[in-house]
């Protein structure tokens, strides 16, 4: 079966530990994570999971159950599809030599990213997007080389009814 | 009122009704003892933590309530972990409180200090750190709750010496709600409407039954809607009981050492009814040639046993009593009448299936263990409880002794825990007191706990171990045998203790038979003794589980005697 990108989302108790149940339910039963972030909701006795996995149809099944049999998660959502937003952030080390400096920065410009860093052999640049839009900028800046890079993994939310 | 966490942990455990706490004592809680002391709970003091776990295990499975257990941080705590894995397996409530150092020296690396959390995160259906004295009531009352309700399972609640120690004011916790933690017990009603019309349709209907239907108490409505609707029952080792095993309908366990006709029934079947089910790898054989004709209705409470392992028709999510209850009153007996005739054709396959390949041994002038629990089943009417340790021993019991009742087999399924049987065995005398209680051992699996046979002197529980000599270990030896050439590695077990002089060193009653016409007589004395007993027997060392399903195969594919 057809392995696909899964986003799963969850609201979870806000106690010590429960990354650790969501976490260990994936290395145990051999479930695949490729992203993972997670912080506190609106209501501090929550916190918001959102974990990308790769999977075919009867392991996101499993997941999904898995995931809502643990005693402290509240509500799992899948999140795949056009229903939900997804947005990931990025901060870029890419090196600044002289001749490169101006095209950096027209791209920075056409990929509405910011600067947040500036030395005299490099920028660091913030960006968020959707995985297009990271994908087709780290290409663009690869050929100027790309000293360091941390990506946040995907976030989620649904759409609301219009 | 300010109380101490001890004294608070006492209260917690007179509003569950705990009557009785399996444990072992330690630096850690040794506060939790001098409380405990004080009240009216029973203590049996194990001589290990691994049997502190199992007796609670087996006290739970018998009297169906929640089995509690108490040790020491470190040690004690990861001694409970094979315990409390097996129990998780087998969905068993349990709550296993554990001593922790105090809350000042945790991450200290401090003497008798283990992250027993962490490390029974994946083995509990949950558990608890106490880090306030305060939450303490709350904390116990929510293990217990957990632990009974839903799919039951054990629940661990660590709590470190000072949290024992510390005063706090004490109020009477609230009813447990958990937003996050709301089992389903209702089935859906249409999905029991399909499943009605599948049965009454059906021509070589099969109900396959679990761990689940005894969990949930629903064997008499499983034996009202076989006899109703005529379908022939099979169940897992799990659910043996959970159908009477002398009834025309049963046909005995299925799976890899199941009877050839329950095998040959779920090739065959057009429908199965499969109830508190998991379709574990020792059920199914090579899934997808599982019951390949069938189409599967799945009726458990857990949601994440339903398409694990095999594809399901109906998925029906809910407590098994209330969906056997509603299923019973959906069926249309009218329906089911010109039914009966064409199931007829069904009924006479499965009888033939029954007299090609019964259950049988050839029996020789050496003892063959089959004759053992053969005779063991006739002595006591089918009505002792009977706890098993696991491999050749747990499987012939589980073919020869016939359960008519639920919570009277009590063995390790899912994790198949050697050294599980002896244990749990007091536990299950200490709940049942006027229960014959029977372990059925082999030579290698009883020395995994035997300590414990200095906790049924002193406790008194009049358990008889009976113990299938035959100095290997047996299903291992039995694989090497059948898959590996006979080349025997490490399986051989020559150099064991004699068993009577053990049974008489530890103050128990040891006996011994060597040929068959001593069989009885032994098991006579043994069941008639009033204490502790451990009865040796010499059987034929090469007797292999029969039928038997190699790995990975069909289960239609059967090795037979």
């Amino acid at each position: 079966m057809k392995e696909e990108k899964h986003i799963f989302s969850m609201l979870v108790d806000n106690v010590p530990g429960v990354l650790s149940r969501v976490v260990g339910l994936f290395s145990g039963r051999d479930f695949n994570i490729d992203s993972l972030c997670v912080a506190e909701t609106l209501d501090p006795e929550v916190s918001r999971i959102t974990i990308v996995s790769r999977a075919d149809a009867p392991i996101v099944e499993q997941i999904e159950k898995q995931l809502n049999k643990l005693v402290n998660v509240r509500k799992i959502r899948d999140l795949t599809g056009p229903k939900a937003v997804k947005r990931e952030m990025a901060l870029i080390c890419v090196k600044a030599k002289a001749q490169h400096r101006a095209e950096i920065l027209r791209i920075v410009d056409i990929f509405r990213c910011k600067v947040v860093d500036v030395g005299p052999g490099h920028y660091i640049l913030e960006v968020t997007g959707d995985e297009g839009k990271l994908a087709a900028l780290l290409n663009l800046l690869k050929p100027m080389g790309i000293k360091k890079i941390a990506r946040t993994g995907p976030i989620a939310l649904f759409r609301e009814p219009n | 009122m300010k109380l101490t966490g001890a004294q608070i942990l006492m209260k917690a455990f007179a509003d569950e009704k705990v009557d009785t706490i399996f444990g072992y004592p330690g630096g850690a809680v040794i506060d939790i003892y001098d409380e405990l002391i004080k009240t009216d709970i029973r203590h049996v003091l194990v001589r290990h933590e691994q049997g502190a776990v199992h007796a609670a295990d087996g006290y739970a499975r018998v009297s169906g309530r929640v089995g509690v257990c108490l040790v020491t941080s470190g040690p004690g705590a990861t001694n409970t972990v094979t315990g409390i894995a097996s129990a998780y397996m087998d969905s068993i409530p349990l709550v296993v409180i554990t001593g922790q150092v105090p809350t000042h020296l945790i991450g200290n690396d401090a003497f008798q200090e283990v992250d027993i959390v962490g490390i029974t995160r994946p083995c509990t259906k949950h558990n608890y750190l106490v880090k306030r004295t305060e939450d303490l009531a709350t904390v116990i009352k929510q293990a217990f709750h957990i632990a009974r309700s839903g799919r039951p399972g054990p629940v661990l609640v660590d709590i470190p010496k000072d949290i024992a120690n510390n005063k706090a004011a004490y109020t009477p916790p609230p009813p447990v709600d958990l937003p996050s933690y709301r089992p389903n017990y209702r089935p859906n009603q249409k999905q029991l409407q399909r499943v009605a019309k599948l049965i009454e349709r059906a021509e070589r209907p099969l109900v396959f039954v679990g761990g689940g239907v005894i969990l949930s108490g629903a064997s008499q409505d499983l034996v009202e809607l076989a006899r109703k609707a005529q379908m022939p029952v099979t169940a897992s080792l799990m659910g043996l009981g959970a159908f009477p095993g002398t009834d025309p309908l049963w046909l005995g366990m299925i799976g890899m050492h199941g009877t050839y006709r329950a095998n040959m029934a779920a090739g065959a079947c057009d429908l199965m009814i499969s109830v508190g089910v998991r379709f574990d790898d020792r059920v199914t054989g090579k899934t997808d040639t599982f019951a390949p004709q069938a189409k599967i209705v799945h009726i458990d409470i857990d949601p994440t046993s339903i398409r694990k392992n095999v594809p399901v028709a109906i998925p029906v999510v809910g407590d098994c009593k209330l969906a056997l209850e509603q299923l019973n009153q959906l069926i249309d007996t009218q329906q089911m009448e010109g039914l009966a005739t064409r199931r007829k054709k069904w009924f006479a396959r499965i009888e033939h299936w029954k007299n090609t390949n019964p259950l049988a041994y050839r029996q020789k002038d050496t003892i063959k263990p089959q004759f053992v629990i053969e005779k063991l089943f006739e002595l006591t009417h089918g009505d002792a409880i009977v706890t098993t340790e696991v491999g050749q021993n747990q499987m012939w019991a589980a073919q020869f002794y016939h359960f008519n009742a639920p919570n009277r087999f009590v063995t390790s399924g899912g994790l198949g825990t050697m050294g599980f049987g002896l244990p749990a065995a007091i536990g299950a005398q200490i709940a049942c007191p006027d229960a014959l209680v029977v372990d059925v051992a082999g030579d290698g699996s009883i020395q995994m706990n035997i300590q414990e046979m200095a906790t049924a002197v002193q406790c008194q529980t009049p358990i008889k171990v009976v113990i299938l000599n035959n100095c290997y270990l047996g299903m291992v030896r039995q694989w090497q045998e059948l898959f590996y050439d006979r080349r025997y590695a490490c399986t051989c077990m020559d150099c064991a203790p004699d068993f009577v002089k053990l049974a008489e060193a530890y103050g128990a009653l040891g006996l011994r038979a060597t040929r068959p016409e001593e069989v009885e007589a032994v098991l006579r004395k043994g069941i008639e003794t009033p204490a502790p007993v451990i009865m040796d027997f010499a059987v034929d060392r090469e007797e292999c589980v029969y039928p038997m399903v190699p790995a990975g195969a069909p289960i239609t594919e059967m090795l037979l005697v």
